[in-house]
């Protein structure tokens, strides 16, 4: 059954499944690539978060505090921490290395949808479904949040951090981009709930997708749309959405239990991935490879551009646990 | 003190005075004092003080306890020759002293006051306060007495005048009089109550003892006669009544009430200040308070005083003196023939007429048909009596309607009703005007103009009145939010109309919009107004507008005002059919001014846009609280127009897709994607939005989009509302036909490319029939849910888990068909984009290219979309 092979695709996109996590901690809310793509988080719907090694899937840790689902967890620029945000309404901070809970943040009336470390890891941003962005101080022992960014009218369901911006998608149908540099404010109008939003690699543009089966690229100085990207369904979950390593694709977590890859430019359907029969919920692309990261239900897969599992220095890998 | 510190709070401002103490330190040590010579005393300007200790005279004086200057203190020479003699020099106080001495808190204090000779007659009222109370309280009651005797003479300058002019102490002012002959004197020398007869002229204090000797030619100066006290009475005591006075009852007089009009009583000999010993009468306390004294000698002394009622008067009997009104009567006539008799102080003259008298005159007659009540009319029509027309006077009917006021009648009438002869010379000012100008304005006054034209104005006027007009040209919509007459309500409707005016373009708003029934004048004064008022008022630009609220009216309390954001974000109206027309950019994109927190800013390592803006997120303003406009932007985000009503609610993504609104709300409410089964497909695609994202290529989904352009308004609306002019003009010569099939092309391209590759899935899934199952029912979530886990862990759903485990077995095994499936026909597609590709521009080929740079792949995305607009 060998079929004669096509054109060699140079932007590969990570079409073969190289490994199935199951996660054992209740169906995985998100999936986190760390800074450098070496270990992957797994929150849980069982209140726990895992640190598991990226390229041996083995459990590295658990880390265990929160009260009710963890819903989103971002790691530091350098591996010393974890933030998660949960439905308990508290943002964690915790030591990579420890497994210890470095500082629990109260503040959310609701449920933390999103969490983010800025660059350094001095403050930690968290969306809730209250409809506010808390920023977090990690340097002061101060036990409020710096600033309050309570411009959304509705709940706040992604988050992202760039050197100086802050962009949050709210189902109010808002993309909010706040420059700290310029002291502005951007608003841009979907419509639609946003579920997720991210920055392309390049800092030009933003990525929104939202409960209209829609994922529209914009150009982040001007609001103007310059890709829309629609075919797969998403309707009624906060499903995530992403940028490909090298901005040549676009991809996003369906309800119908795919992944879809779009060209970022032509905005034509490259690939239609099948993850599994349930819900897509979450998915993270590795920041410099071609490796994607698909969680659904309760496990984790890890998709590659090469079948076969590449023999790149593991070894290196499992050293480098955090310490 | 301490207490104070503690509590104190920067809020609470007391009056502190001097340099407060420095805080003591616990483990400080403590401090020494500072040695005497090192301490300074400076004085108000500054300079060092030296302090010699208080018995060694002080504080150093002058130049270093010298007198002057650093060159020290040079003596006036003396010179005296056999020609010039020195004079003596007087040495005043004043020039041992120094200017601090004469300061206000100096030894001898310099402020201007009345000099002796001017100071009136009484004693400053302190100073006699406290001489009566030293009189009451000393050792010898009537020291003072003494004390006035050997006062210092001192005249004013009043009397030193009347001195000059013939007057000695003890006399009564006026002229010299003869004296008559004593015509009555009163009968009995008893006590008078009630109104005593006036001391007269004649009756001279010396009449007593000069009675015998009166010659006929000699002129007698007229009796002094004391002011009478009109003081306010004080105490609770009757009229006349006096508390007992420690002179008087020393001298033991035992009379009930002091005469103050018979001139020996001692009273009046008090009021006139002259002291003149009693020489009869017991010493020692007597009087009605007191009883008999030990010492007395006169058992028969009436010790209870019974009151006599034969001490008072019982008929009225003859006055005295002339008897006609008692002592407040008329003087006399003959009192004004006598002439000035005095001397005469040189530079004045007598007066030779007589003071006249003021004549009184009787109030008019009233007409007998008078009535005291004035009716006003309803109508008074004025406009023809314009008081500065220029029409001629001549023209003014002579006698006005009968009925017309007092106040509508021209000056010129009112000439002529009084019958004034007319002044002569130019009654009006128009007959000043050369004919030609005249002519020239009554041509401009001619009938059928109703409002006269005003008088040129000054330039300025002009100028302001184009500024205006140069203002308000072409706005429209709510201008008058600023009312400036509001309390004139005629007046600032016609300042409205002027404004109407002013923005149609109107030349001569000012004058179509005042009031023709005006005077010119007021007419002249309100267009200055207005043209002022619209000058000043002139409508900002409406970002301008935002930022500034209107102060209410009347006193704002702080309670009733609540904070809003400054700037909102617009309505979404209009954003929404823009994002319906896919016209992302200026027309969904808000920017609005956001202040960091500062320890925000220092986090990021980014400057602080604003610094030194104390603001922390959206600037705010204060509005009402209950303005209608803090509920107006919530509404607009909760319930944008009907059929996005709750659409931002979190629960509602099971409701049709938001973009959708020509849709039937009845559908939407039995709908649910999660429950989607194959059944009800067409009906979840027809919710589908319109943009042609269809993923099952229905038959359905087209009529939807039939349904939907004859909804939709055509395009022409939307680009008159949204495309900006720059944007029109780039695209004016593609026709919208040729845009809106390039957008249905490049919808229909990836569709058709999604129909091929997902095809063998959707037809798997549709002949699976496989029901998602159902999420969980979970505790009021909001929002887009989570997926439903993986296991269910409810028993009441535990049939659609097994029932779902069973198809997942199913779909297993269907799942690796499928994949060879989609294998197959994913080599078919990429064969076939292949050629497509091919096909296609070497630019789009480069996207193959190994290393493709982000940034490389914006800018080519860029051009993609900015052709695909053009087109």
């Amino acid at each position: 059954m060998t079929f004669p092979l096509p054109k060699p695709q140079t932007p590969q996109l990570p079409q073969h499944l190289l490994r199935t996590i199951d996660c054992e901690q209740g169906p995985v809310r998100a999936v986190r690539f760390n800074v450098d793509g070496q270990y992957l988080l797994t929150c849980g719907a069982d209140k726990s978060l895992k640190l598991w090694s990226g390229s041996r899937g083995t459990l590295l840790k658990t880390y265990t505090g929160h009260g009710y689902e963890v819903l989103d967890a971002d790691g530091s620029f350098d591996n010393s921490n974890i933030c998660t945000g949960s439905s308990d309404k508290t943002v964690i901070l915790w030591d990579v290395a420890t497994g210890q809970v470095a500082r629990k943040l109260r503040g959310h009336a609701a449920k933390v949808n999103c969490v983010q470390f800025n660059e350094e890891a001095t403050v930690i941003l968290s969306g809730s479904l209250d409809g506010t962005v808390r920023c977090w101080d990690t340097r002061s022992r101060n036990k409020e949040p710096i600033q309050i960014l309570d411009e959304a009218r509705d709940s706040v369901s992604s988050l992202k951090v760039s050197k100086h911006e802050l962009l949050t998608g709210s189902v109010d149908g808002r993309v909010r981009r706040y420059d700290l540099r310029m002291g502005q404010l951007h608003v841009d109008f979907l419509n639609s709930p946003i579920t997720c939003v991210c920055f392309s690699q390049d800092g030009q543009c933003t990525l929104s997708s939202s409960l209209d089966s829609t994922v529209r690229l914009l150009d982040k100085s001007t609001g103007e749309m310059l890709g829309e990207y629609t075919g797969h369904k998403m309707k009624g979950y906060k499903l995530e959405c992403c940028l490909s390593s090298k901005d040549t694709h676009v991809l996003s977590c369906s309800e119908d239990g795919n992944v879809y890859f779009w060209d970022l430019v032509e905005g034509c359907l490259s690939l239609k991935l099948p993850v599994s029969k349930a819900v897509v919920q979450s998915l993270s692309f590795h920041p410099t490879q071609t490796r994607l990261l698909t969680a659904s239900e309760s496990r984790v897969h890890v998709w590659s551009a090469e079948p076969e599992e590449p023999e790149q220095n593991d070894d290196d890998a499992d050293s480098a646990i955090p310490t | 003190m301490a207490a104070c510190g503690e509590d104190a709070k920067p809020a609470t401002d007391f009056v502190t005075y001097g340099t407060p103490l420095e805080p003591l330190e616990e483990d400080e040590a403590p401090r020494k004092p500072l040695p005497i010579h090192e301490q300074t005393v400076r004085d108000e300007k500054g300079r060092y003080q030296r302090f010699h200790g208080a018995f060694t005279g002080g504080f150093s004086a002058g130049y270093f306890n010298t007198v002057g200057s650093k060159e020290g203190w040079t003596p006036s020479t003396f010179v005296s020759s056999r020609q010039q003699k020195a004079e003596k020099q007087q040495a005043t106080p004043q020039d041992f002293m120094d200017d601090e001495d004469m300061g206000e808190h100096g030894i001898a204090p310099s402020r201007i006051t009345t000099t002796q000779p001017f100071a009136s007659r009484a004693a400053p009222a302190p100073w006699d306060k406290a001489k009566a109370l030293g009189a009451q309280t000393a050792v010898i009651p009537g020291n003072d007495v003494l004390d006035e005797l050997i006062a210092p003479a001192g005249s004013s300058i009043g009397a030193e005048l009347l001195t000059r002019m013939g007057w000695k102490a003890g006399q009564g002012v006026g002229p010299r009089i003869k004296r008559k002959p004593r015509r009555q004197r009163a009968p009995t020398h008893g006590r008078v109550f009630g109104c005593a007869p006036p001391p007269t002229g004649s009756e001279g204090s010396e009449e007593d003892d000069d009675e015998e000797f009166a010659p006929e030619n000699a002129t007698f100066a007229p009796k002094d006669v004391a002011a009478v006290d009109f003081g306010a009475r004080t105490g609770l005591q009757g009229l006349g009544y006096r508390g007992l006075d420690p002179a008087l009852a020393l001298r033991g007089q035992s009379d009930g009430h002091p005469d103050f009009f018979s001139p020996h009583s001692d009273a009046t000999s008090k009021l006139f200040g002259e002291t003149r010993r009693a020489t009869r009468g017991p010493r020692g306390v007597a009087g009605q308070a007191f009883g008999v004294g030990a010492l007395e000698d006169d058992d028969d002394e009436d010790v209870y005083h019974r009151d006599a009622m034969s001490k008072y008067d019982t008929v009225l009997a003859d006055e005295p003196g002339d008897g006609l009104y008692g002592w407040t009567a008329p003087r006399g006539s003959s009192q004004k023939e006598a002439s000035y008799l005095g001397k005469i102080l040189e530079g004045f003259t007598l007066s030779q007429g007589s003071q006249q008298d003021k004549t009184v005159f009787p109030p008019p007659k009233l007409p007998a048909d008078f009535q005291p009540l004035h009716r006003f009319r309803r109508k008074v029509q004025v406009s023809h009596l314009s008081g500065v027309s220029g029409a001629p006077v001549v023209q003014v009917p002579p006698t006005p309607p009968e009925n017309a006021g007092r106040h509508r009648v021209v000056a010129a009438q009112r000439g002529a009703l009084l019958g004034e002869t007319v002044l002569p010379g130019p009654s009006s000012v128009m007959e000043l005007l050369r004919p030609e100008d005249r002519e020239r304005l009554m041509r401009l006054r001619a009938p059928g103009s109703v409002s006269a034209p005003p008088p040129p104005p000054s330039t300025a006027l002009r100028r302001q009145e184009e500024a205006a007009a140069a203002a308000w040209r072409g706005l429209g919509g709510d201008c008058h939010a600023f009312k400036p007459f509001q309390k004139n309500t005629a007046k600032q409707a016609r300042y409205e109309a002027y404004l109407e005016r002013l923005r149609a373009g109107d030349k001569d708003a000012a004058d179509a919009s005042l009031d023709p029934s005006m005077t010119e004048w007021e007419r002249g004064r309100e267009k200055e107004e207005f043209v002022r008022a619209s000058v000043l008022y002139r409508p900002t630009s409406s970002a301008l507008a935002s930022r500034f609220t209107r102060a209410k009216d009347g006193d704002d309390d702080d309670e009733d005002r609540v904070e809003v954001p400054r700037d909102q974000e617009g309505s979404t109206q209009d954003k929404e059919a823009a994002v319906r027309m896919k016209m992302f950019g200026q027309l969904t994109r808000e920017t609005l001014e956001w202040h960091p927190d500062k320890i925000l800013c220092r986090r990021f390592n980014v400057p602080h846009p604003y610094p030194g803006s104390a603001i922390v997120g959206l600037p705010k303003v204060k509005r009402d609280k209950f303005s209608v406009f803090n509920f107006l932007t919530v509404a607009q985000s909760d319930l944008p127009p009907p059929q996005a009503a709750k659409k931002s609610r979190w629960d509602q993504e099971a409701e049709p897709s938001p973009a959708q609104t020509s849709q039937p709300k009845e559908e939407s409410p039995c709908v649910k994607p999660p429950e989607v089964t194959p059944e009800d497909k067409p009906q979840v695609v027809k919710q589908e939005e319109e943009d042609d994202e269809e993923e099952d290529d229905d038959d359905e989904e087209e009529q939807v989009e039939d349904v939907e352009e004859e909804t939709r308004p055509p395009m022409d609306v939307f680009k008159a509302i949204f495309a900006s002019s720059s944007d029109e003009e780039s695209s004016s010569s593609s026709d919208e036909d040729d845009q809106k099939e390039a957008e249905e092309e490049g919808d229909r391209a990836p569709s058709v490319n999604l129909f091929d590759v997902s095809s063998p899935v959707v037809a798997a899934e549709r002949t699976d029939a496989v029901p998602r199952a159902p999420p969980p029912p979970e505790n009021a979530e909001f929002g887009p849910k989570l997926p439903p886990p993986w296991f269910v862990p409810v028993p009441a759903s535990s049939l659609a888990g097994e029932e779902r485990r069973r198809n997942k077995k199913q779909d297993k095994c269907k799942k690796d068909k499928k994949k060879k499936k989609t294998k197959k026909k994913k080599d078919k597609v990429r064969r076939q984009e292949d050629k497509k590709k091919k096909k296609k521009k070497k630019a789009e080929r480069q996207s193959d290219g190994e290393d493709v740079r982000p940034e490389d792949l914006i800018e080519r995305l860029k051009r993609v979309s900015s052709s695909r607009d053009a087109r």
